[in-house]
């Protein structure tokens, strides 16, 4: 799988608050799933395609996305700060965020944590300099028995990141 | 790949062929949609399969254990519009069981939906699939796909006077959305608050609509229980407890993953088949059903059996089947600290006694650990769970505060030393290695 799916429509105007046709397109396809009178419910997706396109959520392009679905922006705004994995600041390229929680802290976590840190020579919600990396403390994935767990650009599952697959997911970064 | 051991595979009988053994044709190939199949060539009756499900014994797989025939039978038979909802939102901490049905097995939920479907009456369905998972999401809509295309999903299933239609949803980072009203405004398209109830979602769910929500592993079961008949499912497990269930196993064990056994499996037993304890160490504490179920030290672990009440008796929760196994290297105060962390980032804020409680319990927890801790701390932390529970509209104060009042109770000398001399009772180096990421004698 692609590790990074941002910014992927390399037609598109990046600093241009609107969003392409394909993005739009993709939205489409997610209003269509709820009732004709419920377009709000694909928010969430929509979102999420529009921080796919932009590499993180500007309130322009948040105003763009409440405009496309007939919602206020601050309701859009509401929803995109409400859940974690909308990123309301610029973020590096991968942005890595590893899973703190007690089960993978007891396989090592934390560890791997302090780990990236030492390597990136970053804190949490930190990003380096060059812009290609952002580090970030996730919750609970879902993927316990796997730990340590780290998520790359919020849509790739890395599993078992011990220090050895933590250097080979870094220099996969590029 | 999550390892799985089982006793009576049913939801894992899928599971063998890893990853490729999730589409379409390997599910009819082992007997899978013949159940969807027989309901609508026999024209069964709503009443005939909720009283089935009933006999089963079946119970939410979510963390209630809400008997899932009763929840079906009180969903009101004349409204027009319904609808059937999935909650594959698993971040409760230790769980992750959901995920792996949905990667090796999607179809069992999807038939075990549709037949809710036709149970209920309603003509539409949600999946709502954790957000960190979004390898998952693709791959359940990539069944739905398949489903769609076979005429197992949309109008007038194979032919009959059926119609029901199947979607995912995906969340994007929030633990509050598990709670079943939380999910249902996020579908929505709102922040995902918890409603107060009553009304019950049966009566007002999704767009105000009466709705049934059960978890995944819930509706992954409906095939099987159909297939072998209630009393049958029921006879796997023990009375009131019917069937099997999926146990996530996490922590300090040689094989961490998910394992399929009967209600009723002693904890001794699933220990040994997670490859029993790393390294040989010695067992110091089980949280037996996910972070917000109360921890158990070893002895008492050690006595239980995985059912329902087994472990309430034993003063904790089967909850949702997550196991955190916890060996003598740890410091019982740090890995409070952590849930209680936890508990403070996701309570969703709507709530007073949960929003500050939350950060309350966090921040002095993290004062005893980080060796500031006061001699009045532990009844503090116990005065402020006090104010939590029972008092907001979703059990998520109750979540945060179970795991405080339980690591007190039953580590209360280990709280009591950290405060005293400002340090862990374990010491620093044998907690570093206890982890497993750093290799013995590497910086």
């Amino acid at each position: 799988m692609l590790i990074d799916e941002r910014g992927m429509n390399s037609e598109h105007d990046m600093l241009s608050p609107e969003l392409s046709s394909e993005a739009l397109a993709k939205i489409d396809l997610e209003v269509a799933k709820y009732p004709v009178d419920q377009k709000q419910s694909a928010v969430m997706a929509a979102l999420v395609i529009a921080q796919d396109e932009k590499g993180w959520l500007p309130k322009e392009t948040i105003a763009v996305v409440a405009g496309y679905l007939g919602m206020a922006p601050m309701a859009v705004y509401e929803v995109a700060s409400f859940y974690n994995m909308y990123d309301l600041q610029p973020v590096g390229k991968y942005k890595l965020t590893v899973c703190t929680n007690l089960p993978c802290a007891l396989s090592g976590g934390v560890h791997a944590a302090d780990y990236v840190k030492q390597k990136l020579g970053i804190d949490f919600n930190e990003t380096t300099p060059d812009g290609k990396f952002t580090l970030k403390e996730g919750e609970c994935m879902g993927a316990c028995g796997d730990a340590p767990v780290m998520l790359v650009n919020n849509k790739r599952m890395c599993s078992f990141m011990l220090p050895e697959q933590i250097d080979k997911l870094l220099a996969e970064c590029n | 790949m999550a390892l799985i051991d089982t006793i009576n595979p049913l939801l894992t009988t899928g599971w063998s062929k890893g990853d490729a053994g999730w589409s379409l044709k390997d599910y009819e190939a082992r007997g899978g949609y013949a159940q969807l199949k027989r309901i609508l060539a026999n024209k069964m009756s709503s009443d005939d399969i909720i009283a089935e499900v009933k006999k089963s014994g079946l119970r939410g797989r979510g963390g209630a254990g809400f008997p899932t025939g009763l929840k079906w039978s009180f969903m009101p038979k004349a409204a027009p519009e319904k609808y059937v909802v999935c909650n594959t939102d698993e971040g409760e901490p230790g769980t992750f069981k959901d995920r792996d049905l949905l990667r090796y097995d999607p179809h069992s939920v999807i038939e075990g939906m549709i037949i809710a479907g036709y149970a209920v009456g309603a003509a539409r369905g949600y999946n709502y699939i954790h957000g960190e998972i979004f390898e998952i999401y693709r791959r359940f809509e990539a069944a739905l796909d398949e489903a769609r295309a076979a005429g197992y999903l949309g109008q007038r299933i194979l032919g009959s006077d059926f119609s029901f239609d199947l979607f995912a949803h995906h969340g994007w980072g929030a633990y509050v959305c598990g709670e079943e009203t939380g999910l249902l405004e996020s579908i929505e398209g709102k922040k995902g608050q918890p409603r107060f109830k009553p009304p019950f979602p049966a009566n007002f769910g999704l767009y105000g609509k009466p709705t049934t929500i059960n978890n995944t592993e819930t509706f992954a079961a409906i095939p099987f229980i159909l297939g072998m008949g209630g009393d049958a499912y029921l006879n796997l497990g023990k009375p009131n407890n019917g069937g099997t269930k999926l146990f996530s196993v996490s922590g300090h064990v040689n094989r961490p993953g998910n394992y399929e056994v009967p209600m009723g499996t002693p904890f001794a037993k699933l220990l040994e088949m997670a490859g029993g304890m790393r390294g040989g160490r010695q067992l110091k504490a089980v949280i037996p059903g996910g972070s917000s179920a109360p921890v158990l030290p070893a002895e008492v672990m050690m006595e239980c059996t995985m059912d329902y009440e087994s472990i309430a008796k034993a003063g904790s929760m089967l909850g949702s089947g997550a196991v955190i196994v916890m060996d003598e290297t740890v410091c019982m105060v740090k890995a409070l600290e952590r849930l209680s962390y936890f508990y403070y980032e996701e309570s969703c804020g709507q709530c007073t006694p949960c929003r500050e409680g939350s950060g309350w319990l966090y921040r002095v927890v993290h004062r005893i650990e980080h060796g500031e801790g006061r001699a009045e701390d532990l009844d503090l932390l116990n005065r402020v769970t006090d104010n939590m529970m029972g008092k907001t509209i979703c059990a998520l104060a109750d979540a945060a505060a179970f795991p405080v009042r339980g690591f007190i109770k039953n580590f209360r000398s280990e709280f009591e030393y950290h405060i005293e001399h400002r340090k862990c009772l374990v010491d620093p180096e044998v907690q570093r290695m206890g982890s497993g990421f750093f290799k013995a004698g590497a910086a």
